[in-house]
């Protein structure tokens, strides 16, 4: 059996993170990475001490220690309580995880709680009772989706992929029969069809996430346009919930906040603190990393003076990204060109000034708002916020790509049907209208959020 | 006077001891005929029963057998050693092998059928049958002792002892035709129905429910004109149905026609439709969607200008020709008018009419795997009676009923195909699984893995099966395991064999229109290529050993379409994960809190064998078998403590 570790407390929300462990290698995991001035381990304890990665010190935990069979999962278990923010907690698992412990999936510590006989039959049946009400009492998120749009949008492309799989079934019973045989062109042209659908689909993944982890937003621009002016603003206005923790990565710091209801961490912001006015260090080349992991991008001008080329090279480097543009200093008497408005006429700008903490709220308003109407609700409506969703979109997709190289590549139609099949049985995972011996697995993922 | 043992008196008539059998048969049609065959072949002392014995393995309806789906029916039969593959093989007039356009998967063989033969030769095959008794008798009553059965007794007032029955009454049970305004009891083929049988079913406690086909006329070949129709004539090349006949050979045969219905049949048909008995409501039974009469096509899909009529010999030394898609309950009148207005058939002499037919059949859901009924002790059920319609489907129940027979009397547990092994799976765990509400056909887009399901490799499939039950011979299991030592060895040698690139090799792939190579490559992967197979690639290949056409078949649809094999294969993997989860027959849902009621209310009304198909039987929800994998874990783990 593995030794499985994961993040049990939500990602973003209160000020301790707790990491559980499970397994025969929980111990030893734990006593590679943690020191304490308590040498024993005693059951049902907590010990203070500190988490290691090497010889680099991450934080001051509490630690404690559950052994086999009188824990939840019926393991050895071991649960690290920590004070950091979100990038300590991730932290700390990953080093777990490099020490041999296995990302947990979904539920998997409750499946293994009833696999270890440490729930009986009428409380695992209570489970799937708690699980079923809870998906009807869940009307806003994702069994909502499947009763409304989203439901309907996979039920019509499993429709469009099955009406193609009818036309390949009849031509296969009745050949003789004078029915229209089904050109490989039109397969073709259907299966894109629902292929395009799908991939739509699975994007919007991306920008449902977003709901759920936050947007990772960065902010560029050149030397003291502003940039941590307006940071600071940003965490004045709302309440920081992360902390910084110097030294835990190299250069990166987070900052996160919360507006409205939304999660925005600021990625890779050290550049943002740094005063020196040295371009070749902060400038484009330490942007392009922010800029590559963020869903969306501040892009700050100043509006005091006129575009420089450092200017034109960050947004040629966003020109490909989700972005505003953010007209700072308007405090100052505007010297920025005109040829700017054209630059950006399909750009959201917002005029602000961090010094005068002007614009600021409108700011904030535009990253959430605007984000999720616009980029979210706006541009695809249906949006995937389920990763089993989203797992078996990503299948259907890859055996609908099966079928369209067979097709294309000239192999008898009646054998791309496998392929057909398989998507359409994906799509049913979705519905619920097919039974695999996932269905335990999916169930017992969907506890996890009780527990 | 002679003396009677043991005889009785029941209501009027005398009933006399009229012996023992293990193993009694009701119904020599194609389901029948099997059953027999199979359970005396398998020790079992079996007894025959047919109204009439001069149909035996009668075809009331179309004259052939196979064609897509259940020609695979038939290559499975001969697989687990059947007889309808070699009674056609003895008697056929015309062998096609169709979809041959499309992939291996779906390749189907069919044979036009000398009708009066095939009959004729499954007869004396039965005769010649040790252990075996075929009676010319009505039964017309089931007796049990409890819930087992004991006897059946014949119109005659034979008793006859024995520990299993087989029904296969096809659609003999109260059997009625309709033809326009005339009605009459009747089996098909003007043979007499069984009217009396329905009523013992019932009183035994097992409800009946009428379903209804029917059969275009036939008409004499010498008032036909076939310079109006399109000639359709068999393979060059045949390929039989039993694996035993391995060569493929030229060979005379009779061709089919086609021609087509026309506006002028479609008007005669809607000026008369008030005189249809399906549409006067006269008929209560249910049709099959997929064999509709001629009316219904016109009624049904009214944008169609014309229909196809495919004309098919009866036989060798007969004049009838069969008038496929002509089948029909419109007065004999309207009949002929309508006949006559198809190109060819212009001048055409009846010699039967078209009629519709309606029978008794049961609930197959009340059915085990095995055939045998639920609630009753050693009373199987094959073929029509099931639901089901086709020779080939009758068939196969019928063998697996027969084995299942004399697997129950010898103690042995009983052979249930699964829908990963054979298209008889998929036709037994259709009807008892999930049961049919019109007569049920095989169709290939039953089988969800067909691939693997291939006509070519039925014996593959099923011949170990067929040995370890007794039904194939040594010698024949002996030459089987050959084959496919060939066969493997080829596969494994042609993945094996690099080609080089040089001119010789070049040239064959410019010959096929496909890319050069450049660097050595494996054979296989060339076979792969679309443009290519095995066979266009024996001149570069020099080691290959001589292997027969079949063999060489074989071995080019395993190679090339490994890719799909191995996709198919994980299918069934996780298929045969649920399907393995047996479920104990002692399980009393009602105590399963977590199951919804009416789930609760139809899994001890099926009591499926295994979670597999408990998760087919509709109404059953992915909760409720997710309750019930948990029960099951819990069960076997309280097992263990």
């Amino acid at each position: 059996m593995d030794t499985i570790a994961a993040i049990s407390t939500p990602i973003g929300q209160g000020g301790i993170g707790i990491i559980r462990i499970s397994g025969p290698k929980s111990l030893d995991i734990i006593k590679r990475i943690f020191k304490s001035k308590q040498a024993k381990y005693t059951p049902n304890t907590i010990v203070l001490g500190k988490i290691y990665d090497n010889e680099e010190l991450i934080d001051e935990v509490l630690v404690s220690y559950f052994k086999a069979p009188f824990s939840y999962t019926g393991e050895d278990v071991i649960e690290v309580n920590s004070h950091g923010g979100t990038l300590v907690v991730q932290r700390i698992l990953e080093i777990i995880l490099n020490n041999g412990a296995k990302l947990a999936e979904p539920g998997e510590f409750t499946k293994r709680a009833f696999l270890n006989g440490k729930l009986d039959l009428s409380q695992a049946e209570a489970v799937i009772d708690l699980i079923n009400s809870k998906t009807k009492s869940e009307n806003d998120n994702s069994i909502k989706q499947l009763d409304g749009i989203l439901g309907d949008k996979i039920r019509n492309i499993k429709k469009d992929i099955i009406d193609v799989l009818v036309d390949l079934e009849a031509n296969v019973d009745y050949p003789e029969y004078d029915i229209e045989e089904i050109s490989r062109e039109k397969v073709i042209k259907q299966i894109s069809k629902s292929l395009s659908d799908l991939e739509q689909l699975s994007h919007s993944f991306e920008e449902g996430k977003v709901l759920k982890n936050g947007i990772n937003t960065a902010i560029i621009g050149k030397p003291n346009v502003g940039k941590s002016s307006i940071l600071n603003r940003f965490l004045k206005e709302e309440r920081a919930i992360v902390t910084d923790v110097a030294g835990t990565t190299r250069d990166t710091i987070e900052e996160a906040i919360i507006h409205n209801g939304i999660l925005i961490n600021f990625i890779d912001t050290a550049g943002i603190h740094e005063t020196t006015d040295i371009v070749e260090e902060i400038g484009v080349e330490k942007s392009k990393k922010a800029i590559e992991d963020s869903d969306l991008v501040l892009v700050v001008l100043d509006n005091s003076s006129k575009l420089s080329k450092e200017d034109e090279e960050l947004i040629d480097l966003v020109k490909d990204k989700k972005r505003i543009i953010v007209l700072n200093k308007i405090d100052k008497q505007e010297k920025i060109s005109a040829e700017f408005r054209d630059l950006f006429k399909n750009d959201e700008i917002v005029m602000i000034s961090a010094k005068e903490n002007c614009g600021i709220e409108e700011l904030l308003d535009m990253i959430t708002i605007n984000y999720i109407n616009n980029k979210v609700s706006g541009k695809t409506d249906i949006v995937i916020t389920n990763i089993r969703h989203k797992d078996a979109i990503d299948k259907t997709i890859l055996s609908l790509n099966n079928v369209l190289n067979a097709a294309k590549s000239g192999v008898p139609l009646d054998m791309i049907s496998i392929d057909i099949q398989n998507s359409i049985s994906f799509l049913g995972e979705i519905l619920g209208d097919n039974v695999s011996e996932d269905i335990i697995n999916g169930i017992f993922s969907k506890f996890c959020l009780g527990k | 006077m002679f003396h009677v043992k043991h005889s009785k008196k029941e209501g009027e008539k005398m009933i006399y001891n009229a012996g023992e059998y293990d193993v009694i048969v009701i119904g020599a049609g194609h389901a029948g005929c099997e059953a027999a065959l199979a359970s005396s072949r398998l020790g079992m002392k079996t007894c025959l029963f047919t109204i009439n014995m001069d149909t035996v393995a009668n075809m009331p309806c179309n004259p052939h057998i196979g064609g897509t789906s259940k020609g695979h029916l038939v290559k499975e039969i001969d697989a687990l050693g059947g007889e309808m593959g070699k009674n056609i093989d003895k008697t056929f007039v015309q062998m096609k092998m169709l979809n041959v356009s499309k992939g291996p998967a779906v390749y189907s063989l069919r044979a036009q059928a000398d009708r009066k033969k095939y009959s004729a030769e499954m007869k004396h095959t039965l005769e010649l049958q040790d252990n075996l008794d075929i009676k010319q008798a009505e039964v017309i009553k089931y007796n049990l002792d409890e819930n087992r059965i004991k006897s059946v007794i014949t119109k005659t007032g034979g008793e006859y002892f024995c520990k299993c029955v087989i029904l296969c009454s096809g659609t003999y049970l109260k059997g009625k035709i309709f033809i326009g305004e005339t009605s009459f009891e009747s089996g098909p083929d003007g043979v007499f129905p069984a009217n009396q049988l329905s009523n013992s079913l019932h009183e035994i406690g097992i409800e009946t429910r009428r379903f209804k086909t029917g059969t275009p006329a036939r008409i004499n070949r010498r008032s036909i004109d076939f310079s109006k129709m399109e000639i359709q004539p068999g393979d060059d090349r045949i390929e039989h149905f039993s694996f035993e006949n391995d060569i493929k050979e030229e060979k005379d045969q009779m061709p089919c026609y086609l021609t087509y219905t026309n506006e002028k049949t479609h008007d005669i048909i809607r000026k008369n439709i008030h005189r249809s008995p399906l549409y006067g409501g006269e008929i209560v039974g249910v049709g099959p969607r997929y064999c509709p009469s001629i009316e219904d096509k016109v009624m049904r899909f009214k944008d169609k200008e014309r229909h196809q009529i495919f004309v098919e010999p009866l036989g060798d030394n007969t004049e009838e020709m069969y008038i496929q898609g002509m089948s029909s309950s419109l007065p004999e009148d309207v009949q002929i008018a309508l006949y006559r207005t198809v190109p060819g058939l212009e001048n055409c002499e009846f010699t039967r009419p078209a009629y519709a037919i309606e029978y008794d059949c049961i609930d197959s859901t009340n059915l085990k795997l095995s055939l045998e009924y639920k609630d009753i002790d050693g009373l199987f059920f094959a073929g029509q009676v099931n639901g089901s319609s086709g020779y080939e489907e009758a068939a196969a129940q019928g063998l697996i009923a027969g084995i299942n027979a004399a697997m129950k009397i010898k103690g042995k547990s009983p052979l249930i195909l699964d829908r990963s092994e054979a298209y008889i799976g998929v036709l037994i765990d259709d009807l008892v699984t999930k049961g049919t509400n019109e007569p049920y056909r095989m169709m290939t887009s039953r089988a969800e893995y067909r691939l693997l399901l291939r006509q070519d490799n039925a014996d593959r499939r099923l011949t170990p099966k067929g040995y370890q039950i007794g039904l194939i011979s040594d010698d024949r299991y002996n030459k089987f395991i050959q084959k496919y030592d060939r066969i493997d060895n080829e596969i494994n040698r042609v993945k094996q064999t690099n080609i080089k690139p040089n001119e010789e090799t070049n040239s064959l792939l410019r010959k096929y229109n496909t890319t050069e190579i450049s660097n050595g490559v494996k054979l296989s992967d060339l076979i792969k290529r679309t443009e290519l197979d095995y066979e266009k690639l024996a001149p570069i290949d020099k080691d290959r050993p001589s292997l027969s056409e079949l063999e060489s078949e074989e071995v080019n649809i395993e190679i090339k379409y490994e890719g799909y094999i191995k996709l198919q294969q994980e299918q069934i993997d996780a298929f045969k994960k649920l399907e393995e989860k047996k479920l104990p027959i002692d399980i009393n849902y009602e105590d399963i809190s977590g199951i919804r009621i009416e789930a609760r209310q139809k899994l001890n009304k099926f009591k499926p064998e295994s979670i597999g198909q408990a998760s087919r039987i509709s109404g059953i929800s992915p909760a409720d078998i997710s309750v019930l994998l948990i029960y099951l874990h819990e069960k076997e783990k309280s097992k263990n403590d």
